[in-house]
């Protein structure tokens, strides 16, 4: 009774916060106008492709490597020969919600607007704001850097007639304000599935698997539905809140592209923007992925794996493969670890990795690299072990899915 | 010289400036920025944390790290010279050995062992206690034992903050007054219970702690910054449960498991926006103003030898005690102790950690001793301080009497039965053989202060900079070695109940040596205190001379107690800070005048 209580006074504020947010989106130079587009530029996580590792903030020039060639990130500075300065209102309105630019040509996907075109034009004029309060750059961009024919910015026109559908995002009535602010932070700004939903031969999210899981950059970025066995199904709200505030909660901790997500969006969102995200992701009900036997531990490999386990990797994993919260990630139960392809787990025994570090906890462990210890078919043995011991059940790692990860994504 | 002084760079002013980012260099860093201010800590090693410098596959390193030393000071770089008496000439010490000095971020709180103390009540009050209980005459002649200036009861809290910031593993003797059946029964009342519980201990440790009860003392597991538990400090880095893989002393803990800068404030130092760490930097000098009364800042050089000058408000030395004491004598910090006339206070009062006990063999035992942590083990205090009755002993002070397996590792624990042959196959053998079969009854103890030890400046051997060494004249004296022994044959005691079958007596019989490796806990140098005829430190370890320079680590320690420092250096530094966050930065200037 009191949680309701509270969850309806929360869904108030949220929509007071928008009314308010509406209320001053005509004046440029508001305090509160500029400060709310930082935050939603951070939800957004527009930096992470517009700023160069060490570089002037949002002034582009980022190689986005896609499996259609690359494309190099925008200069979204202030600067009006070489950034968005000259843009107005509502052309920087159009880039997010149509995919096009100011001079009318199209957008490449690589920019998330099938998701952005969800984000409301009061949220994108309040990014718009900020934009134009940082630093303006001179960083004369070259975008276009793809393969004919992909180089000719129409084609776009065709592939969004087939994959994209403009709209703004709209809520669904019978859930309530805060399963619809998180529906919307994950779907719009969030762009969660530019990763985690599988993709079409032509690189479009498949909406009937979104949010399933898919590999991105030698990464798995994992099932963010609640399966039980490959996705969220046994993380609470807590803990997805604690995970993306923190960048670790009592599973396990984020590592590759994620932890630059955490890093630079996550970590910086508020309480009730992560709660709602928890609440929606909760509750993604999806048919569960199909099942899976576990390998007997009495196979070759299993036995193998149990040993290199053991002299390896349980002094940090522990014997019972249940981790250290914060440091260590538990394997047991671990839902990325169970994907039907191992190639996260490949790729942190071959090279390493290293987890996140926040305000709300530094410490940013790290995972050494095995690649100069365990050859192909010991990585494949202990990665088989991990996912099919403790209750875990997962296809068996072959010694030639460890191999093409040992160069490549180092 | 003139050229040369114009090609110093002067650099911006910042608010404070830390010379050495060990512990106390990086607590006071952090605490301090987050008051606002402008913090650079100069820091003469390497940079080092323990994602990138101590991965699992090679942080077990025994050769790398404990054979060639790679994290302590380069003797090339700095080294001291010593000598055991005044009346001999002082020789430097060209290879570590006696004590091993950290390089390097994280200092000797990276490479230690991780036992951390609460030194007992009457340490701190150590000379009116003795005069008051045994009279002036009691006390050791030479001696120059003097109380602390500060009190273990407004040390407590700091204490506390030290301990919860490291998670340590113990469980409480004295909460509040109130006496706890499984601690230890002479500790000073703690306001609550150590954050995590005691380690588990090993079968050396079981049969220690009831061959110790026999005896009628009171045993107890000792106190652990290798941790028990996983576990979250206040700044919000996380500590992780200890693998007992008996790799602490000489190396970074690969685990994540030790108390550390490295694992306990750095992760949360580096965040701080006003922070800013210069390594493979090292100080020279102490800038003062023309009266001498004021530091400017300080002079450092880079790893290329290119000089440079930080103007700061305050500076705090924070190196290892040893070199924070020669960093005052070169700068002109205080008045240098003269041991002839008695006078001066800068290498006054240097003291050390007294070892003793027995090593016990057995018929058939298996310690298992690979199966170890630096601070695994069982302790009685019923020797320790003044807890027990001095009266005819003939000497002062105590120790702590342990029992511990702090690692077996391959290249030098190597055990092995008086009169066995030092190398060859019957050495190989008796190897083998006593490995599982020998453990120890050690006495850590006290060591008083005297006149004749003492630090001042070599007037022969300079560093490659051209500055005089330090140099140290020590050796035990009477009172010590009286002590060593009598805790010695009391460990042989317990040894003998405890079931071996043949039991060696270790005391101290030779001059001090700096070859054989004994403790790294050099203490005074630049003593706290109340008068500033016998302390280069007022109470909040203050430079008398110098205001706006504060001087942590165990330079402080009038004496040493039966206990290794780390607790104490790190309460200390937690009662500076907030002297100087509640005080100083409010009304910058001496805390206390006499």
């Amino acid at each position: 009774m009191r949680r309701s209580l509270v969850t309806n006074t929360l869904s108030i504020a949220i929509l007071a916060l928008s009314t308010c947010g509406y209320a001053v989106a005509d004046d440029k130079q508001s305090f509160e106008q500029i400060e709310r587009g930082r935050y939603l530029a951070a939800a957004g996580d527009c930096a992470a492709c517009h700023t160069v590792p060490g570089g002037a903030p949002f002034a582009g020039g980022l190689p986005l490597v896609t499996p259609f060639g690359t494309i190099v990130s925008t200069n979204i500075t202030p600067d009006p020969k070489t950034g968005i300065g000259a843009w107005s209102d509502d052309a920087f309105v159009d880039a997010l919600h149509k995919g096009v630019r100011a001079d009318g040509s199209q957008l490449y996907p690589a920019m998330p607007y099938p998701s952005y075109t969800k984000v409301t034009r009061d949220d994108a004029l309040a990014i718009r704001a900020y934009l134009q309060t940082v630093t303006p750059v001179d960083h004369d961009v070259v975008a276009d850097q793809l393969p004919f024919p992909l180089s000719i910015r129409k084609d776009m026109a065709v592939w969004n007639m087939l994959n994209f559908t403009e709209g703004f995002f709209q809520p669904t009535t019978s859930k309530s304000a805060e399963w619809n602010r998180g529906a919307y932070l994950v779907q719009g700004l969030g762009h969660c599935g530019t990763c985690h939903t599988p993709k079409s031969a032509l690189g479009a999210e498949k909406a009937d698997v979104a949010l399933k899981g898919s590999e991105i950059e030698s990464w798995l970025a994992p099932d963010l539905t609640d399966d039980k066995r490959t996705g969220l199904g046994n993380w609470t709200s807590d803990d997805i809140e604690s995970y993306l505030k923190t960048g670790s909660n009592q599973h396990g901790i984020a590592s590759g592209p994620m932890s630059e997500v955490i890093r630079f969006s996550t970590s910086a969102m508020s309480d009730p923007d992560l709660k709602a995200i928890a609440v929606y992701l909760k509750d993604l009900k999806t048919a569960p992925s199909p099942a899976v036997t576990a390998q007997a531990a009495s196979t070759a490999q299993m036995t193998a794996g149990a040993a290199i386990y053991k002299d390896s990797c349980a002094a940090c994993h522990r014997d019972d493969g249940h981790g250290v919260p914060h440091l260590f990630p538990r394997l047991a139960g671990n839902g990325a670890l169970q994907a039907s392809e191992a190639v996260s787990a490949v790729h942190i025994v071959l090279h390493g990795s290293q987890g996140v570090g926040t305000k709300a906890a530094p410490t940013a462990p790290a995972m050494p690299a095995f690649d100069w210890v365990l050859n192909d078919a010991q990585v494949a043995a202990v990665l088989t072990y991990v996912r099919n011991t403790w209750g875990n059940a997962a296809a068996p790692v072959s010694a030639g899915d460890v191999g093409k990860y040992r160069t490549a994504g180092k | 010289m003139d050229e040369a002084r114009q090609m110093t760079t002067i650099l911006p002013r910042k608010g404070v400036v830390i010379v050495g980012l060990g512990w106390t260099g990086s607590i006071l860093a952090l605490e301090l920025a987050r008051q606002g201010l402008d913090v650079v800590a100069i820091e003469r090693g390497p940079w080092r944390d323990t994602a990138t410098d101590f991965n699992i596959g090679t942080a077990a390193d025994e050769l790398r790290y404990s054979a060639r030393q790679e994290t302590l000071v380069k003797p090339a770089q700095e080294t001291l010279t010593m000598r055991n008496t005044p009346a001999q000439t002082a020789l430097p010490i060209r290879s570590w050995g006696s004590f091993l000095p950290g390089s390097g971020v994280g200092g000797s709180g990276m490479h230690w062992n991780g036992q951390t103390w609460r030194f007992l009540p009457n340490d701190f009050v150590i000379n009116s206690h003795l005069t008051a209980r045994y009279g002036a005459a009691a006390l050791p002649q030479g001696h120059q034992i003097q109380d602390w200036g500060v009190t273990y009861d407004e040390l407590e809290p700091h204490y506390d903050a030290f301990e919860y910031l490291c998670g340590i593993s113990g469980v409480a003797g004295n909460l509040r007054g109130k006496i706890q059946e499984e601690g230890n029964p002479f500790e000073g009342a703690r306001q609550r219970g150590y954050p995590t519980p005691p380690l588990k201990q090993g079968y050396a440790q079981d049969l220690f702690a009831k061959a110790a009860r026999e005896h009628g003392l009171h045993p107890f597991p000792r106190p652990s910054a290798n941790l028990s538990t996983a576990y979250t400090n206040t700044y919000g880095c996380s500590l992780a449960p200890c693998t007992y893989c008996g790799f602490c002393e000489r190396f970074g803990c690969a685990n994540y498991a030790k108390s550390s800068p490295q694992t306990c404030v750095l992760p949360a130092l580096m965040r701080e926006k006003t922070f800013e760490a210069r390594t493979e930097c090292e100080v020279t000098k102490v800038n003062l103003s023309a009266d001498g009364k004021h530091a400017t800042g300080v002079t450092y050089v880079d790893k290329d030898g290119v000089e440079f000058e930080q103007p700061g408000d305050l500076v705090l030395l924070c190196a290892y005690a040893l070199f924070n004491v020669r960093l005052m004598l070169l700068s002109g910090i205080g008045k240098p102790y003269d041991r002839d006339r008695n006078e001066g206070v800068v290498g006054r009062n240097y003291a050390y950690q007294s070892s003793s006990g027995s090593t016990a063999f057995f018929e058939s035992a298996r310690f298992n001793p690979f199966a170890a942590s630096g601070s695994l083990g069982v302790t009685a205090d019923d020797y320790n301080g003044d807890n027990f009755d001095h009266g005819g002993l003939g000497f002062v002070g105590g120790a702590s009497i342990t029992s511990a397996h702090t690692n077996g590792r391959p290249i030098s624990y190597r055990p092995v039965p008086p009169g066995t042959p030092t190398w060859g196959a019957a050495w190989k053998r008796a190897t083998a053989d006593t490995y599982q079969k020998v453990t120890t009854v050690n006495a850590a103890g006290s060591v008083m202060s005297y006149r004749d030890c003492y630090l001042d400046l070599d007037p022969t051997y300079k560093d490659p900079l051209g500055r005089p060494l330090l140099r140290m004249t020590f050796d035990f004296q009477d009172n010590e070695r009286k002590m060593a022994r009598w805790m010695a044959e009391h460990c042989v005691d317990i040894a003998k109940t405890m079931g071996a079958k043949q039991t060696v007596l270790n005391t101290i019989t030779e001059p001090w040596s700096v070859v054989p490796y004994q403790t790294t806990h050099n203490t005074g140098g630049a003593v706290m205190g109340s008068d500033p005829k016998t302390s280069a430190l007022n109470k909040y370890l203050q430079s008398w001379d110098v205001s706006n320079v504060f001087v942590m680590g165990a330079s402080a320690f009038p004496q040493n107690a039966g206990y290794n420092p780390t607790g104490t250096v790190g309460a200390l530094t937690y009662w500076a800070l907030n002297a100087i966050k509640t005080t100083y930065l409010k009304n910058p200037g001496p805390l206390v005048t006499v």
